[in-house]
């Protein structure tokens, strides 16, 4: 009985409307599929959501570590307004993210008016969407690294000092081969979170077609405008990336909890 | 202007073997604290002080007119329906991968994990497809409020079923056993053993839950239809404001949005310390 | 390289763990840091490899002030009580570790693993992971690769701690012979005072956070310089307001000369000992270490009443 609820559940909420999908983008053929995905305003869509999720992913990745060690392994004064900082983008909505962005780099806001006054367009340009998708994906690493850090314990690096390993060479040769599973899986969180990034970029980007418009905005924009086709299409490539972060997961996360 | 926010912390380090260390830790609190100013902090700030600078009856005339109530009544509600939905149904999903036993359920156990990697506009188009206009199935729920949790439950799925699970599996099934040699039915061990046990992690996957419910923009935007005073949820309420050119009035209704989540990991951070209360000494 | 710490004090926030601690450790000794849990041992040792920084006091390294030079620097090995193995390293690469980060030519380094690995007798496991060995094995990979950088100093704190009994005493007899081989100045910690006696020429003996004495294990035994020190270290009761060994009761048959009135509860014979349970008047216990053929002699039956006088006992001015 409890069985037959949860996949019912599951069926109703997750795959019986994922099925549909694949069914609605391949119901006239490839063809269509094709010519949506050869648009060029789509092919830029898709190309500025790799540039930003190259520059996001990397950024949050230094900053997770680095934050994570210090968190676990220093004592200082502060550290847990540090620790609830990290966390809060999690809690936050998208839209209050990018508006957020949207009131600082803003013409009247603290940054955007002498970032402006000095030619600096942030806000409707691809910066914008790169500091948005860098706030909404802030926590992912950290979320990681941290407990595999603590459960991990300092006894290693402090045999690494004592047989002479500098700070750095600990940090290389014992700490991160120790957490690499638990960084790769906040990687792969942070890099679907940052390709799927939609409410807080929707505000930032002005959504200017064929400039501003990441993946997921064209998928909106397709749809509003009537074109189903490439809607669906473009959703489809975005699911299919997020079945292969999905079995990145899978196949990462035994692995994570082993070590 | 941002190093000052940091400096203050890293010049009273604690006393760590060497100074070279010391120094090194205090550039990196230095710069980990100054990323955070710049991308998390300030932005915030400027929300809060972009919703109070035509002072409190102006901030007050946006929050309470009619469509901003009524946005924020449907956010709350269908957050909170949504949330018990994910409760119930998370905690059976849970117990089910761990407790039951069936061909495929390596494979359900990890498409749990879809919506976490699903773009989130991607998930309301997912369900248009079936519970929209054109349904095979003759189910059109579009512009609906039933609609609205339906995309909710979709993006909040895996939150519950993650937190319970690994209690689950840590979960001695010696006490289920002895309370059965007590004499206690199924149901009984269960409402009384076990769901005692599960009752931290079901309540914070339910936090989790209920701040990405109530923030959530991008699974909802398409199927809710926006319609004001019906299907028009806080978020998408904010964006309408944006969008027709009066960022106060959003920043308003979004510091109310920021208020809910703060209040949405207190409140439930002190009903977790009550629960767990057995676990310290 | 000798060891010397002198006013070492060392708090955890309100807790002192270490209290105004002076004492020197001479080039090429085996010396135990003996204590109970709590003593202060390990945060002493960790003191002299530079893992922790004393709140007051020096340390000095062969003549050189150490105090805040980090742990990289002080050419100590270093043995985690949970052997602190590099998990993600083969066995070979644990060993090499020190070598490789100090790029030393591969093929000195190679040699130097293969010293180690016969030294400590794990030539078989060379290219397996921490995780593949027993906590025995484990133990002597720490050991070697706490040994391949050639450590002025070895320390070991609570080495065999977390191994079982057998194990345990093996290892034991494995450090005195080690001690011997190579003769590099040792310090270990231990909460066993049967294992400082038995492999130390060296015991400091700490309690809450002080030194109660240093010296050898027979100073100690014969000699203690506290109530603490010749209770912890070997067996200890009251007699008459006095502290006195098992093997310094004599039992007599006649009452006089202040000997106290026992009865004899129970008598376990171990060997060519025997040791003979004791009970006074007011209820307080005490035992008699005597030979067997004593025992024999004297004729002595559980139940039966005796008079008991120390041959040697002690006083401590508390």
């Amino acid at each position: 009985m409890p069985r037959f609820v949860a996949l019912a559940y599951l069926t109703a909420v997750l795959l019986a409307p994922l099925t549909m999908v694949f069914w609605r983008t391949f119901q006239h053929g490839l063809a269509p599929v094709w010519g949506a995905l050869s648009n060029p305003e789509t092919v830029h869509a898709f190309k500025l959501t790799l540039i930003v999720t190259a520059i996001a992913v990397p950024v949050n990745t230094i900053f997770g570590v680095a934050v994570s060690l210090l968190i676990v392994r220093k004592r200082f004064p502060g550290k847990g307004v540090l620790n609830a900082f990290i966390d809060l983008p999690l809690a936050l909505s998208p839209v209050v993210v990018g508006l957020s962005l949207y009131l600082l780099y803003g013409r009247n806001g603290w940054f955007g008016s002498w970032l402006l006054g000095h030619g600096i367009q942030v806000l409707f340009a691809w910066p914008a969407i790169v500091l948005a998708t860098i706030f909404a994906s802030v926590p992912f690493v950290a979320r990681e690294v941290i407990p595999t850090l603590r459960e991990l314990g300092d006894e290693q690096e402090q045999a690494a000092s004592t047989l002479g390993a500098s700070g750095w060479q600990t940090f290389r040769r014992i700490t991160l081969p120790s957490i690499r599973w638990a960084v790769i899986y906040g990687v792969v969180l942070t890099t679907a979170r940052s390709l799927g990034e939609y409410g807080a970029v929707a505000i930032v980007s002005g959504r200017i077609v064929g400039r501003t418009e990441t993946a997921t905005l064209r998928v909106d924009d397709s749809y509003q405008n009537f074109d189903l086709t490439g809607a669906y299409s473009i959703s489809l490539v975005l699911a299919a990336t997020a079945v292969v972060v999905l079995i990145l997961m899978t196949v990462l996360k035994p692995k994570e909890q082993m070590a | 202007m941002a190093e000052s926010h940091a400096n203050p912390v890293a010049l009273r380090l604690s006393r760590a073997a060497g100074t070279s260390e010391r120094a090194g830790t205090a550039l990196s609190l230095g710069l980990v604290s100054t990323f955070l100013t710049l991308i998390v902090i300030l932005p915030i700030a400027a929300l809060v002080w972009e919703s109070k600078r035509d002072g409190a009856h102006a901030f007050w005339q946006v929050v309470s007119s009619p469509e901003a109530v009524s946005a924020f009544k449907l956010t709350i509600g269908a957050a909170a329906i949504v949330a018990l939905v994910n409760a119930v149904l998370g905690t059976v999903t849970a117990w089910v991968l761990v407790r039951d036993d069936f061909r495929g359920k390596a494979l359900v156990n990890s498409v749990i994990d879809l919506p976490f990697a699903l773009p989130t506009i991607v998930a309301g188009l997912t369900l248009l497809a079936l519970y929209g206009p054109r349904s095979p199935i003759g189910v059109n729920l579009a512009f609906t409020r039933t609609a609205i949790c339906l995309a909710l439950c979709f993006v909040t799925l895996p939150f519950v079923v993650r937190t319970v699970q690994p209690v689950l599996l840590e979960l001695d099934t010696e006490m289920e056993q002895a309370a059965h040699s007590l004499g206690a039915s199924g149901l009984v061990t269960f409402r009384r053993i076990v769901l005692p046990n599960l009752l931290p992690g079901i309540l914070s996957g339910l936090v989790l839950a209920l701040a990405r419910a109530v923030g959530e923009i991008g699974a909802v935007v398409l199927i809710s239809g926006n319609l004001p005073y019906r299907t028009e949820v806080s978020s998408v309420y904010v964006m309408g404001r944006i969008e027709s050119g009066d960022p106060a009035g959003a920043a308003a209704v979004a510091v109310v949005l920021l208020a809910t989540s703060f209040a949405i990991l207190l409140g439930v951070g002190g009903l977790r310390f009550l629960v767990t209360r057995h676990e310290r000494a | 390289m000798s060891i010397e710490i002198r006013h070492v004090t060392k708090r955890f926030g309100e807790a002192v763990a270490v209290d105004d601690v002076s004492l020197e450790v001479e080039t090429g000794s085996l010396t135990a840091l003996l204590g109970p849990s709590g003593s202060g041992k390990s945060t002493l040792l960790r003191i002299v490899a530079g893992l922790e920084t004393p709140d007051a006091g020096e340390v000095i390294l062969s003549g050189e002030d150490a105090t805040t030079l980090s742990p990289q620097k002080r050419n100590v090995g270093f043995v985690f009580q949970h052997y602190a193995a590099f998990k993600h390293m083969t066995v070979r690469n644990n060993i090499a570790f020190g070598l490789t980060i100090r790029k030393r030519p591969k093929n000195e380094i190679r040699e130097r693993v293969e010293e180690l690995l016969a030294l400590v007798q794990l030539q078989g496991f060379a290219d397996r992971y921490p995780a593949q060995l027993s906590g025995g094995q484990r133990q002597r990979m720490a050991l070697a690769r706490a040994l391949a950088a050639e450590p002025k100093v070895l320390l070991l704190d609570e080495p065999f701690g977390a191994l079982d009994a057998r194990v345990r005493a093996e290892l034991r007899d494995w450090l005195r012979r080690l001690h011997e081989e190579v003769h590099v100045t040792t310090v270990f910690v231990t909460h066993d005072q049967e294992e400082a006696m038995e492999v130390a020429d060296r015991v400091a003996v700490l309690n809450r956070g002080r030194l109660e004495q240093i010296g050898s294990p027979l100073d100690l035994y014969d000699e203690p310089a506290s109530e603490f020190v010749m209770r912890f270290v070997g067996d200890a009761h009251d007699l008459g307001g006095a502290l006195v060994r098992p093997h310094d009761v004599a039992l007599r048959r006649e009452p006089g000369d202040g000997a106290v009135e026992v009865a004899i509860e129970r008598i376990t014979v171990l060997g060519a000992d025997a040791r003979v349970e004791l009970v006074d008047g007011d209820g307080a216990r005490l035992a008699a270490r005597l030979r067997r053929d004593e025992v024999e002699e004297l004729d002595l039956e559980e139940g039966e009443i005796l008079w008991v006088r120390p041959e040697r006992e002690r006083v401590f001015s508390s």
